[in-house]
């Protein structure tokens, strides 16, 4: 089989992994939101549920949360599930875990000055919130984002294993069928490498976004 | 006249053992200008931010004007007080803090508009007024545009100032605004807070060691020593004859530096 004859099977995993990721990394990003703020909320039952679903999906792998959301979740709803949906829920379970820790961290770097000000102006406290720690706060969160999103999407291979039809599963299907171990992992490498890279630039131009809404940039 | 600040025998601890005032007892008339000086540790900031409701207090009572700060009246007696009392509350008082605190995301005019917008309720067309009038006053206009990261540590405090003025508090408090500044900035500030103790008839709390300064803007001044006011009077008879041995060495050590 020629090189040429691999690519459309391929590329149509890589779309897959390509959607699956996008879809899961907003899903994941809206759950580290609710839940890193969630985490200091003032009503003790909001932080006890953040911090309970950030300690249940950073404790167990996501191989089992993905068998477990595609398997068993669908007996105990008596629903059934999509492989995608599946997919993309577990995705963003997981990587939501690990975000949230990033949004709390990042909350709470801001200095105490500025929520003291902030309270000397009689702001509520979502006003102090949303007007003057998170612009902050934001551009803390860019750089472990960028690294979140990146291995979200190194993660989303194993989406194949609930019978997925992404990149690493083309890959794995193909190989088996022809048997051009080489040729066929090489590209799937290059496709990988080529999705983690406009990941990174479209990261770094909301960083450099964020940089300036915290009004680090000294403009005159 | 009825009192601006009172604080009826207030204690104030930190995790149980470090008292830092105990059985407090302290007035602010209305219009009056109250300097506070003393040792670094006494509890000056403390008293300031009990009254920015940045700290809550253990026993006693602080009102404003006749209202209790850190209590409300349920059925005639005292319950702490809710986050609505002292949201409510926190309307009377500003305050200015020692390292600006400026908000680094907002522009110098948002610095002091977002809070009359938000908080007041004023229109931006009322709000962008005031703000415009008070950096004419502190003598900032030309940097209304810039963000606070590109200004000197003089300005920064300058904005700060007309921030907290926009509120338009009863009692303006001043946390040694001039002790985190390059010493050719500091003039500049406390000329600006002169002006403004003479162009309004605002009652002010100011904790500073600049004793020319104090002496001109103060009526009283308290000289304050381990949670407690040990001296208190004219800036003239304080600082020219004051009769406790702690404040004639307190004294002398602020006049050597
Ligand atoms: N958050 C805090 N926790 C524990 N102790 C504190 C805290 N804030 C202040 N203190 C203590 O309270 C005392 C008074 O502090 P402060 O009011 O800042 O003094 P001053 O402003 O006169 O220098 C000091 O001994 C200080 O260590
Ligand atoms: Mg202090």
């Amino acid at each position: 089989m020629q090189w040429i004859d691999l690519l459309p099977p391929l590329l149509r995993g890589a779309e897959v992994t390509a959607w699956i990721t996008i879809a899961s990394t907003i899903g994941g990003a809206i759950l580290s939101f609710a839940a890193g703020i969630g985490s200091g909320a003032r009503f003790a039952g909001w932080r006890w549920l953040a911090r309970t679903y950030v300690q249940v999906f950073r404790g167990t792998s996501l191989l089992v949360q993905l068998f477990w959301i595609y398997f068993a979740l669908p007996v105990l709803l008596g629903i059934s599930l999509s492989p995608t949906v599946a997919g993309v829920l577990g995705l963003s379970l997981n990587i939501g875990a690990y975000g949230a820790e990033v949004v709390r961290g990042s909350l709470a770097s801001v200095e105490s000055g500025q929520l003291e000000a902030a309270t000397a102006l009689n702001f509520k406290p979502v006003q102090t919130l949303w007007r003057v720690v998170m612009p902050q706060a934001l551009v803390e969160m860019m750089p472990p984002f960028g690294n979140l999103v990146i291995q979200n999407l190194k993660d989303s291979a194993l989406v194949s294993l609930i019978s997925l039809s992404d990149l690493a599963f083309q890959a794995d299907t193909l190989r088996n069928q022809t048997l051009d171990t080489v040729p066929i992992l090489t590209l799937t490498l290059l496709m990988y490498f080529a999705m983690a890279l406009v990941l990174m630039l479209v990261m770094r131009a909301i960083e450099r976004y964020t940089v300036r809404l915290s009004g680090r940039e000294v403009s005159r | 006249m009825k009192p601006i600040v009172t604080f009826e025998k207030v204690t104030k601890r930190f995790d149980d053992d470090t008292v830092v005032l105990d059985d407090f007892d302290f007035e602010i008339q209305p219009g009056e200008r109250v300097v506070l000086m003393g040792p670094s540790g006494s509890g000056k900031s403390t008293v300031l931010r009990i009254l920015m409701t940045l700290e809550d207090i253990q026993e006693g009572v602080v009102y404003i004007e006749d209202e209790p700060l850190w209590h409300e009246k349920r059925n005639g007696s005292l319950a702490p007080a809710s986050e609505k009392h002292l949201h409510k509350m926190r309307g009377n008082v500003g305050m200015v803090f020692q390292h600006f605190n400026l908000f680094p995301n907002m522009t110098v005019l948002r610095n002091i508009i977002e809070a009359p917008i938000h908080v007041l309720g004023l229109s931006r067309a009322e709000a962008v007024k005031r703000a415009e009038e008070l950096l004419d006053q502190v003598g900032m206009s030309a940097k209304r545009d810039a963000y606070p990261n590109s200004l000197s540590g003089g300005q920064k405090q300058r904005i700060a100032i007309a921030r907290a003025m926009a509120m338009r508090p009863k009692l303006l408090m001043f946390d040694e605004p001039t002790s985190a500044l390059d010493p050719e900035m500091v003039g500049d500030v406390l000329e600006v807070i002169k002006d403004l103790a003479s162009e309004h008839d605002l009652t002010m709390l100011i904790v500073t060691h600049e004793m020319g300064f104090a002496r001109d803007v103060a009526n009283r001044v308290c000289f304050f020593c381990d949670g407690r006011i040990l001296e208190q009077g004219e800036p003239e008879k304080i600082f020219t004859a004051p009769t406790e041995q702690r404040t004639q060495q307190f004294l002398r050590m602020v006049l050597k530096e």
